[in-house]
């Protein structure tokens, strides 16, 4: 019967990119690194009634073991400093969420104070709009950033030091 | 013998156990404290000269955002602020639920703190357990006003609407189980010699030091003095329950403990007597120049829409004059301070947050002290950054 089949299902066969993309979107380790209101209901995101860690998802205290930061709540211009240097101290690769109404675009705080949007300082992978959004929001959130990183390509060529990594356009 | 000079350190505003964004510079010998200096600012959104470019009832989204752990126990204190300076009396209804509310909020905000305190000091299945019991407090919040968090529902004059008919209940339900939780909370916690040794003769501060920085809360009532302002100075109705207010005599972290603890369990007995004396009725007052109208009559007549138009456009025109209202927030007094020149919006509105007065007591309370030990005093002081920067 034309093929034969010896080993069964046990074999599958795959590209290395989607086997790097698919161990980095199971193992997001965000920053603990909560601003303001966001971060709280980020913490009930990953405390017992929805549970970031069946997703794989574990809060890192550290940058150094962090590949995704979260900025849970307000930026102000005091502020951004201190989370540009947080960034730079993450590895590549790295995912930023930006969680809320104030870290998308500064919410109500219209303010001399406060960094009108992260995304004038951070490149945003996500955005999730609620002041604040709802656990389910963000896992929602996370759950798209799961997609996008399956969506990379060269990510094994990229790990090893050839070329970048990149998102192909939608056909 | 030899010499020896102290260490600076940097502690924040990145760091799991400052709770949000607090910066301290630590002058360390060894590892043993000398010198604490708080640095804050980093969370400045300037809510308080926001508030001089809004209507009186603009600002109230703002003060859901300061003490971000507590927003009704917020919304409560300045509603109860611009009612003084309009002179509004409010229905018996809406004065109960909004003591429900208040004193569910109090038990979330003891959550939280009991939930972080823990994980801080190492205790993790308390954070889990306590964040299981907040989630039902979320729930009762979107059932009455549609948000978890940033509920935004008391109105001058009463509520933004009547609670729903499963309210009751559902509160019910809650207060009559969540004793049962605190005794596991204790049960985990208060015999436990870990917890023992991290909390017992931590931070401790005298009532003469608490009174002299100006402590207010629980943070004072754990040194000992008797000191509430829903008894003591009652507002929105307080002085018709009866409650405990807890004290504690050691002037330390685990006698802070004890106090919040006794304090769960007091405002649950308050919710209870809430319910009891919940009668139907209307939730807003009879206030046309002040309140808005009831939904039905903007929905069916025009001079219902034009009201309800005038009063969110241009809001109410308050009279000239300033007016103080504290209230016994969870962290402490909470007072909003509003100078009114006449117009639709406050001249001035100063905010009296009881963490930034009580962060100023992190000094006197842990210096001395090892560097694990300041973990416990921030987790003591249940600063919330959102009300300290404003």
């Amino acid at each position: 019967m034309g093929v034969d089949n010896p080993l069964g299902d046990n074999v599958i066969t795959t590209s290395l990119d989607l086997l790097v993309n698919w161990s980095r979107k199971s193992s997001i380790w965000p920053m603990t690194f909560g601003l303001a209101c966001c971060a709280i209901e980020m913490m009930a995101t990953g405390a017992s009634h929805n549970d970031l860690d069946r997703f794989g998802i574990i809060f890192r205290a550290s940058p150094r073991q962090s590949d995704c930061i979260i900025i849970a709540g307000t930026v102000t211009k005091k502020m951004l400093p201190v989370i540009m240097t947080v960034y730079e101290q993450m590895p590549e690769p790295k995912w930023v969420i930006a969680m809320g109404a104030c870290a998308c675009s500064g919410g109500i705080f219209d303010t001399y104070s406060v960094v009108q949007g992260i995304d004038e300082a951070l490149p945003v992978d996500v955005y999730i709009p609620g002041c604040p959004p709802r656990p389910e929001a963000l896992l929602f959130g996370l759950l798209k950033l799961q997609d996008k990183i399956m969506q990379e390509r060269n990510s094994f060529g990229n790990a090893i030091g050839l070329g970048e990594r990149y998102i192909p356009e939608a056909a | 013998m030899a010499a020896t000079e102290t260490m600076t350190l940097n502690m924040g505003p990145q760091h799991p156990s400052t709770h949000g964004v607090l910066r301290l510079v630590l002058e360390l010998d060894g590892e043993v404290i000398v010198k604490v200096t708080p640095h804050i600012g980093f969370l400045h959104r300037g809510v308080e000269k926001l508030s001089e470019h809004r209507t009186y009832h603009q600002i109230l989204p703002l003060t859901d955002r300061l003490d971000y752990l507590a927003p009704m126990s917020n919304n409560l204190g300045y509603i109860l602020a611009v009612e003084k300076l309009m002179a509004v009396e409010v229905p018996d209804r809406a004065e109960t639920i909004r003591i429900i509310m208040a004193e569910l909020t109090r038990l979330e905000s003891h959550l939280v703190w009991i939930a972080c305190h823990a994980l801080d000091i190492g205790a993790m299945t308390v954070f889990i357990y306590a964040f299981r019991e907040r989630e039902t407090v979320m729930e009762i919040y979107e059932l009455i006003s549609g948000a978890r968090m940033t509920s935004n529902f008391f109105r001058v004059g009463g509520l933004s609407q009547d609670v729903p008919d499963e309210f009751v209940k559902k509160v019910s339900d809650f207060i009559d189980v969540m004793p049962g939780y605190l005794d596991q909370y204790e049960g985990l916690l208060t015999t436990n010699p870990i917890w023992l040794k991290r909390t017992v003769g931590n931070g401790v501060i005298s009532a003469e030091d608490a009174i002299d920085i100006g402590l207010t809360g629980p943070a004072l009532r754990g040194s000992g003095v008797d000191w509430d302002l829903r008894r003591d100075n009652p507002y929105s109705g307080y002085e018709k329950y009866q409650f405990k207010v807890p004290t504690g005599e050691n002037c330390d972290t685990f006698d802070r403990y004890k106090v919040r603890l006794i304090e769960m369990r007091e405002a649950c007995k308050i919710v209870r007597q809430a319910l009891d004396r919940l009668t139907p009725g209307p939730v807003l007052a009879d206030c046309p120049q002040v309140c808005y109208p009831p939904k039905e009559n903007v929905y069916n007549s025009i001079e219902g829409l034009i009201h309800h138009f005038k009063i969110a456009s241009e809001g109410f025109v308050a009279p000239e004059g300033e007016v103080y209202q504290g209230v016994e927030a969870p962290k402490g007094e909470l007072g909003f301070y509003i100078v009114s020149d006449g117009g639709n919006m406050p001249e001035r509105l100063r905010i009296r947050p009881p963490s930034f007065v009580n962060l100023q007591a992190i000094e006197q309370m842990s210096v001395g002290s090892m560097i694990a030990d300041l973990v416990a005093v921030i987790g003591t002081l249940d600063i919330v950054l959102g009300e300290i920067d404003r």
